[in-house]
């Protein structure tokens, strides 16, 4: 299918239908249920999970492939959105532009930065391109305000001129975006019972980009540069005297990750229009690190599984205070109900970026290759399990 | 020339930050071979032991003093300091006066503690994993102290004050027979600068006096031989990772004046400092510090009215700015060979 | 004239004269080998080939151009291939898609955006690569990781990756260094069989006298970081002056 190999098709497959099924899939415990509160079929939510799949299978384009290890990918995130929003401020409110003028300048920039950065490896090209996404930070909180509006954020205005489009509605709020008159924020409900699903236009358009991106990934990983790009993840002294310059190379699956970033920061922008400087900082970057690990670098999967898993329990523990911990634990006896509730309160709510930091150190410490080879490992397991029990002497007769 | 001196003294103590981060870092580097993400938190960590010890030291014991009465006709409840109680009122408050610079003496056992554990339950097994991996570990690791700062400490800037002796400002220029009013210097930078040195002296000179100094410095050339000649050089190294923690921590406790204490000064200084050390040149120690001195001194330069009328926002980004047009032209840096402590 | 000229060439490091003044030339289909005692100059000669190093004076041309200040994949892309003493593959990778990569830097050039392209669907190429590996006798191993072949194996799929490239010049630096006795002779007959097989020069840079007998059809002997002789291997060993220079050292 789309020159895919049978297994990369099934992949792909799998995940469009997980995508597209989403509402359902994840808003599993009936509304009012005590579990309610797990339930992820929110459309805010689930524009993250795919959103955010796009920012991490980009960034495995360019950590899982080469190796090479970028601290400032948050840097084309925010610039996607700032220039997501322009377009919407300047053009019209369709998505459309705002995401291709996204994607066109932050791989710009991407080249800029790819370009300078690249001319050294390991800690030091670390540390360059998060230099760079710390100097873009500053710039774009201090500086560049009448291009960022400084610390407020980029927002859109009644004032705006939007050429192609209308300043103002009717009843003079500020217009929406859409997909060519499509609202992005448009939600189809579906009472189905005890359950609501809730079918977001934005959720849609932003999970069939990510699985455009998502083939778009599978496609370099099975090509030639995705080779060339494992080659110089293993060895770059071979590749250079197997006359391979390993630099263009390097630059070009930079320059991809970045408008993968820029993609993704665009979309946000398209969900709910405003950009903010905080997109690019350091944290932002280290969480993306972060997603693409835990899911496992280098893997197709695993960014995606990443980014799922990180939003959802950073949904879920932000929601969480005392009162919800004490409802859980009431089970247990008084003393030890406080006991339980006392140490766990630091982990969550606002807590949440102190569980994240103790994650980061697990993943890496213990599992490497991530939540793939996690489940790889298990499997093991089991065949393992499996292998032995076919060895064991059956005493069933065979049939 | 006055306004340019001036500005050299600006320099002088965020650069002494930079000089002490960056060169912890390098030893960290030099030695064990491994990028500390975390270092920032120690800077952090330790501006936070003069905040414990000042909280420490402001405990107080509640009495009654029965003479006064509040605005309510009630028996006046008044806060006494232990240290004050136990010491009397006049010493008692010269210690919670000069809580900073005590805080000196209990944050250097406190930061080696804190590196030796460091070491020992975490870095000692990353050393054989790839670079990648000490970077993200390390780097959850600062965020993981960050964040219990914040929990425990709060998100706001605590502030640590100077002794009162050393607070306010004097005309540093028309000491040195300059024009009286133009050089105004805060006492309290001066002796951030002053410390600072002493500290780097002393890592110098005990790197390159002592028995253990030497066999560090041939470490950071050269691991391997040195493990080869039977020299327990992990047991130096941890030891060599504590004292880069305490350097760190120091750097933190004595910049709380200067800079209340919050709980992203690490990461804020971590950045900068980095650059320092590829500025400097990975590996190289005399070159973290010149770099970190040259650089904060550049900041302030840049951070003039003249010059930021000039190119706006300079101030933000100079030492980026310069850190990439160093790496472009020397890409080791000013003073840096790689694996060689000294050019 | 030879396909590979070195002239007058030079090489300093501070106070250490490590070349000077080597003259070489390596004849068309011809095993050159380069010898000489430790230190003498081999490798940083080897070096000054293929663009790791640049000499300060004197020039080198291979094939009627200078290399002089090509980086090392420009050099390969002209025709010289390079073995290293010890096997630089891609271990992370199969010994199957290792012999790929050289194949497409050979139809390719140095950079192509095949981005969208399938590895799967260059039948051709897998072909091509596939038959190396026959030649090689490593076909059984083509989907094995290369990193967990043992020594003697690497080296032999690195020398495949170089020849699947048909270099005109095959460099070998100490191809059977540090290799037991075993390896040395399976390394021994692969490269005879190589020679007798296909068209190829080969300049080898050895330690071991028994491989450089074995294969070499013109000995340099370097010492001190200057060529002592150049001639048959049947001359070589009876010459006086590589006694001194081998003895002398190991004396």
């Amino acid at each position: 299918m789309f020159g895919l190999d049978k297994k990369d098709s099934t992949l792909l497959l799998i995940v469009a239908v997980l995508t597209m099924f989403a509402p359902f899939i994840l808003n599993p415990f009936p509304e009012g249920s005590a579990l309610a509160q797990f339930n992820a079929g929110y459309p805010d939510l689930m524009q993250r999970f795919v959103i955010f799949g796009i920012f991490a299978i980009g960034f495995n384009i360019l950590f899982g492939l080469t190796g090479y290890l970028s601290f400032g990918h948050a840097a084309f995130l925010g610039v996607g959105s700032y220039a997501a929003v322009w377009m919407f401020k300047l053009l019209s409110m369709n998505v459309i532009p705002a995401i291709f003028l996204a994607i066109v300048v932050s791989g710009l920039f991407a080249l800029l930065i790819g370009f300078i950065s690249l001319r050294r490896s390991g800690i030091y090209f670390s540390i360059l391109t998060l230099a760079f996404a710390q100097m873009m930070f500053a710039l774009a909180y201090s500086v560049l305000t009448p291009i960022t509006n400084g610390e407020t954020g980029l927002q859109l205005t009644l004032n705006d001129p939007r050429v192609l489009g209308q300043s103002a509605t009717a009843d003079g709020s500020i217009p929406v975006t859409s997909l060519f008159g499509m609202e992005m924020r448009q939600t189809f409900q579906l009472d189905m019972g005890a359950w609501l699903f809730q079918f977001n236009v934005g959720y849609y358009f932003s999970a069939v980009i990510m699985l455009i991106a998502f083939f778009i990934a599978i496609r370099i990983f099975r090509s030639p540069f995705g080779m060339m790009l494992r080659a110089v993840k293993s060895n770059q002294q071979r590749v250079n005297y197997t006359g391979l310059n390993a630099r263009p190379y390097t630059l070009a699956a930079f320059v991809i990750s970045g408008m993968y970033a820029g993609l993704a920061g665009g979309l946000l922008a398209s969900m709910d229009p405003l950009a903010g400087a905080e997109r690019m900082q350091w944290t932002a970057s280290g969480e993306v690190v972060l997603m693409t690990i835990l899911g496992g670098a280098g893997t197709l999967i695993g960014p995606v599984l990443g980014a799922g898993f990180i939003k959802y329990f950073e949904n879920i523990f932000s929601k969480i205070n005392d009162n919800v911990l004490h409802e859980w634990f009431a089970f247990l006896p008084d003393g030890l109900e406080n006991f339980v509730v006392f140490v766990m309160h630091p982990f969550i709510g606002k807590g949440w970026n102190l569980t994240l930091g103790i994650l980061f150190m697990l993943v890496v410490i213990f599992l490497p290759g991530g939540l793939v080879e996690g489940g790889q490992r298990i499997a093991k397991l089991f065949r393992k399990g499996k292998a032995k029990d076919s060895a064991k002497p059956t005493t069933k007769p065979a049939e | 020339m006055d306004a340019i001196f001036l500005q050299i003294l600006n320099g002088l103590d965020k650069g002494s930050a930079y000089a002490l981060i960056a060169l912890g870092l390098t030893l960290i580097f030099g030695t064990l071979g491994v990028v500390n993400f975390a270092h920032g938190a120690l800077f952090m960590l330790g501006s936070f032991c003069a905040v414990t010890l000042n909280k420490i030291l402001n405990l107080s014991v509640e009495t009654i003093d029965p003479t006064k009465t509040d605005f309510l006709g009630n028996p006046l409840k008044v806060k006494t300091p232990y240290v004050q109680a136990w010491f009397g009122d006049d010493f008692g408050a010269a210690i919670i006066d000069w809580g900073v610079p005590l805080a000196i003496l209990f944050t250097i056992p406190v930061m080696i503690g804190i590196g030796f554990i460091m070491e020992r339950g975490l870095i000692k097994h990353f050393y054989k994993r790839p670079h990648a991996d000490q970077i993200l570990v390390t780097f959850g690791l600062a965020i993981v102290l960050q964040e219990l700062i914040k929990y425990f400490f709060g998100a706001n800037p605590i502030p640590t004050p100077a002794p009162d002796a050393f607070k306010g400002s004097f005309d540093f220029g028309a000491m040195l027979g300059m024009d009286p009013n133009v050089i105004i210097y805060p006492y309290w930078r001066l002796i951030y600068f002053g410390f600072a040195a002493v500290i780097i002296g002393a890592v110098f000179a005990f790197l390159q006096f002592t028995t253990f100094g030497m066999v560090v410095r041939a470490g950071m050339a050269d691991r391997e031989t040195v493990g080869l000649l039977g020299i327990n050089i992990d047991k130096r190294f941890t030891i060599m990772f504590g004292i880069a923690a305490a350097v760190a921590g120091l750097a933190g406790v004595m910049y709380g004046p200067i800079n209340s204490p919050n709980y992203h000064m690490g990461m804020d200084f971590l950045v900068l400092s980095f650059v320092v050390v590829v500025v400097g040149g990975m590996g190289s120690l005399p070159g973290a510090v010149l770099a970190g001195f040259l650089l904060g001194i550049l900041e302030s330069f840049a951070s003039m009215t003249q010059v930021i009328d000039l190119i706006p926002g300079i101030n933000q980004i100079i030492i980026y700015v310069v850190a990439i047009i160093i790496l472009l032209t020397r890409p080791r840096g000013l003073m840096g060979r790689k694996g060689v402590m000294e050019d | 004239m030879g396909i590979l000229e070195v002239k007058g060439v030079n090489k300093r490091f501070g106070g250490l004269q490590a070349l000077s003044d080597v003259n070489l030339s390596v004849k068309e289909n011809t095993v050159h080998a380069i010898i000489g005692p430790n230190g003498a100059g081999k490798s940083t000669l080897l070096n000054c080939l293929v663009g790791k190093l640049i000499p300060d004076t004197g020039s080198v041309m291979f094939d009627g151009q200078s290399v002089l200040g090509r980086k090392p994949y420009q050099i390969n892309q002209m025709g010289i291939s390079r073995v290293f003493q010890t096997p630089e593959i891609f271990g992370d990778l199969t010994v199957l898609e290792n012999m790929m990569i050289p194949c497409f830097a050979r139809r390719d050039g140095a950079f192509r955006l095949h981005a969208y392209e399938s590895v799967a669907a260059e039948k051709e190429l897998a072909e091509k690569a596939e038959q190396m590996l026959i030649d090689v006798n490593m076909i059984e191993k083509r989907h094995m990781h290369s990193a967990s072949m043992s020594r003697g194996d690497k080296r032999r799929l690195e020398t495949a990756m170089c020849l699947v490239q048909e270099p005109r010049l095959l460099l070998l630096d100490e191809p059977t260094a540090g290799m037991a006795r075993a390896d040395t002779n399976n390394t021994i007959d692969l490269l005879k069989e190589i020679k007798e097989k296909r068209d190829i020069t080969m300049a080898i840079i050895e330690h071991d006298m028994h491989v450089v007998f074995s294969l070499a059809d013109r000995i340099t002997v370097l010492a001190q970081g200057t060529p002592l002789v150049e001639d048959a291997p049947e001359n070589i060993k009876g010459n006086p002056k590589v006694r001194e220079a081998y003895l002398g050292e190991s004396a």
